[in-house]
């Protein structure tokens, strides 16, 4: 049995191959996501109708927001569409970021007795929330339906548009995660974060409310373009809308950076963080 | 010639211990107080964490097929050499070289989800132990069959019984299939014949040529199960050999609480003419011990003191109480038919019990002396003494652990 399978343990030695170990692991990582879908199915009673009464209340309250201050949209195009193709990439980023910052917290029983990469965790968290996505998107099909719009072929964007979702809420959630296995407080600043996004988020308006308007000062439009869901919220746009939600490019570029940084920066601190969370859960 | 399947070199573990700590976790903003408050004088800054050693230079290795018990009392350092070894936790120093595949169980039913149902629950538990879901597949009638829950299988495991919610966890992990098994201390669950069978399982397990690393405060599970043993004390390995030996190091390690001083104690009644100053636990030969061990000789011995003579009929008794204080049994000269006509001079007294038939546990004791027929001397709850378990009937069994607390000679005749 020459050296089959050999494992070095040293301090910090939890790099060595941990990316093929994370691989090793997809199984269990399809497994717990699989769990939280069941388990949530079998506690509520309306089960999946819960993916989408949530963005609909969403929806509604957000274009009767949008509506109420006059935020502009293009000629020919209902409202509610553009209000619906914010909420959707929105909710996403809500429910997966506050999960993924949960996730170690939440499973501390497994950390302690149990080895597997730890980014096993928020990943399974981020994939339960891009199922309720999908569900989400029936929405969407359905009034558009409705409204008899079809998209452009910037459609086929899309996909790129919610990896980009994924991207800004993993970065931030796994920031989160790993801070708040050592300082509890981080935890109350998760429904923070996610109630102070939804006012500085182009949900209820529009990206060209705020970039197109000559009264707000360049300083804070560059601010505005900080928020890593601006670049993914108007990449939603545009690809169900076309040219009529046309991108704001230097703010899509900002905003995409900002989310690419949050996860280059989530990732290593939570790699950083790793080896000790078993120590200090 | 194949090397050793696991090489530990100078492991150590440090933990850094929070004095100051009043909550369970760290807050930042503590955090954050604490730093600015520490600005203004920073000599005191430090004084507030110190260091604590869990595993200290440990270095040992164990053979492919071995079957390891690792002993030592609470707080020597067994639970995280096996959170190193199973990468739970990382080590401060040292190295450790494993090679094959290690699965642990640490906890019976890790991950179990009270609201899914067994079968659900047996692939995720599965799945965390390191099984694929095909493993699991091809195991699952043998699971199913060996935990006994055929009928509840599509029920959710939180309208499982205790019993078959231990049951059905162990059996999930009773048949990972790596190279190198660690198990901590998880047989103290369940009901007695899960626990035999259990027991059996792991016996299986280890005679089918797999590394096991045993965990146990049950020594006659140890004795039974384990062919050599580790002896760790305060994070540093003291002895490593055949069990037998390991064991016979263990309840000889004295350091412990085990030798008293009674000369100080305020709460005592009597004349004075004879007092208990001092006890210890000994060996047949007189060799401290730090416990007793359950079918082993044991010898209660007694420091005393006389005040004043002549010393005539003397009389020495001792009260033995369970962790509940319920009296358990009662030693004295009397009923052993011992007189002590005279005793000037005498400096030490002793007890010795063979074949100690206590059962494993803390025991408190009371003392009492007369001489000439007056109290010399009366100490309720003088001290207490710890049995560990050991193999009294000599055939490596003992009685379920709620039978009763102590064990009685017998034989059987079928005619």
């Amino acid at each position: 049995m020459t050296a089959k399978h050999r494992v070095v343990i040293e301090p910090g030695s939890g790099s060595q191959n941990y990316w093929g170990d994370l691989w090793q692991y997809r199984g269990l990582l399809l497994f717990l996501a699989w769990r939280d879908l069941a388990v949530r199915y079998k506690q509520t009673t309306i089960g999946v109708l819960w993916a989408v009464v949530r963005p609909l209340l969403t929806i509604g309250a957000m274009w009767f927001i949008g509506w109420l201050f006059g935020s502009n949209v293009p000629e020919g195009t209902p409202r509610i569409l553009i209000v619906c193709a914010a909420t959707l990439p929105w909710q996403f980023f809500a429910t997966s970021f506050s999960e993924t910052a949960n996730s170690l917290v939440a499973n501390s029983n497994l950390l302690t007795k149990v080895y597997f990469p730890r980014l096993i965790l928020p990943f399974s968290t981020v994939l339960v929330s891009a199922i309720d996505l999908l569900v989400a998107l029936l929405i969407m099909v359905v009034l558009m339906a409705f409204y008899a719009y079809l998209p452009g072929p910037e459609v086929v964007l899309l996909p790129v548009f919610i990896l980009l979702t994924l991207v800004s809420s993993l970065g931030a959630g796994l920031l989160i995660a790993a801070l708040n296995v050592k300082y509890r407080d981080f935890r109350y600043l998760i429904p923070f974060i996610v109630q102070f996004g939804l006012y500085v988020t182009p949900v209820a308006f529009t990206s060209q409310d705020v970039f197109g308007n000559p009264d707000i000062p360049e300083a804070l439009k560059y601010l505005y373009a900080c928020n890593p869901m601006v670049a993914a919220v108007d990449g939603f746009r545009y690809a169900l809308f076309g040219a009529s939600q046309p991108i704001h490019w230097v703010g899509f570029g900002i905003s995409s950076c900002i989310s690419l940084v949050l996860l280059i920066i989530g990732i290593v601190y939570f790699r950083r963080t790793e080896r000790g969370f078993a120590d200090t859960i | 010639m194949s090397g050793p399947i696991i090489h530990v070199e100078g492991l150590g573990k440090r933990f850094t211990l929070h004095h100051k700590q009043r909550e369970r976790y760290t807050a930042l903003r503590d955090v954050l107080s604490e730093r600015a408050r520490s600005l203004f004088r920073p000599d005191k800054s430090q004084a507030s964490t110190s260091d604590f050693w869990a595993l200290k230079d440990l270095s040992f290795d164990i053979q492919a097929g071995d079957r390891v018990g690792i002993i030592g009392r609470n707080g020597a350092g067994k639970s995280t050499l096996l959170k190193v070894l199973s990468r739970i936790v990382d080590p401060t120093k040292g190295r450790v070289t494993i090679e094959g595949r290690l699965a642990s169980l640490l906890e019976v039913g890790t991950g179990f989800h009270p609201e899914l149902s067994g079968r659900e629950n047996i692939y995720l538990n599965g799945a965390i132990l390191g099984m694929s879901r095909k493993e699991i597949t091809a195991k699952f009638d043998e699971i199913v069959a060996f935990a006994d829950v055929e009928r509840f299988l599509d029920t959710p495991v939180k309208r499982y019984s205790s019993g078959m919610y231990v049951r059905l966890a162990f059996a999930v992990a009773a048949h990972l299939e790596p190279e190198i098994l660690v198990v901590d201390e998880v047989l103290a669950v369940g009901d007695a014949e899960f626990q035999r069978k259990c027991l059996g399982k792991m016996k299986e397990v280890a005679m089918g040529g797999r590394t096991v690393l045993f965990v146990s405060h049950n020594m006659a599970a140890i004795q039974n199960l384990c062919s050599t043993a580790i002896y760790l004390k305060q994070g540093q390995l003291i002895t490593q050999g055949a069990t037998a030996d390991v064991l016979t190091a263990y309840l000889k390690d004295t350091g412990s609480a085990a030798r008293m001083d009674l000369s100080e104690r305020p709460d005592r009644q009597g004349n004075g003419a004879i007092r208990f100053t001092g006890f210890y636990l000994s060996d047949e030969d007189g060799r401290e011990l730090a416990a007793a061990q359950s079918g082993a000789t044991v010898v209660f011995n007694f420091d005393i003191e006389a005040r004043s003579a002549p010393l005539r009929d003397v009389k020495v008794a001792m009260g033995i109480d369970d962790q509940y204080g319920q009296r358990i049994t009662h030693l004295s000269n009397e009923v052993a038919g011992q007189v002590f006509a005279q005793a000037d001079g005498m400096k030490r007294l002793s007890i010795r019990v063979p074949r100690f038939p206590l059962r494993n546990g803390n025991y408190t004791f009371t003392l009492f002396s007369s001489v000439n027929g007056e109290i010399a001397d009366y100490l309720l709850n003088a001290g207490g003494f710890h049995v560990e378990s050991g193999d009294y009937f000599g055939t490596g069994r003992t009685p379920a652990e709620d039978q009763g607390t102590f064990f009685v000679d017998h034989s059987f005749n079928l005619s």
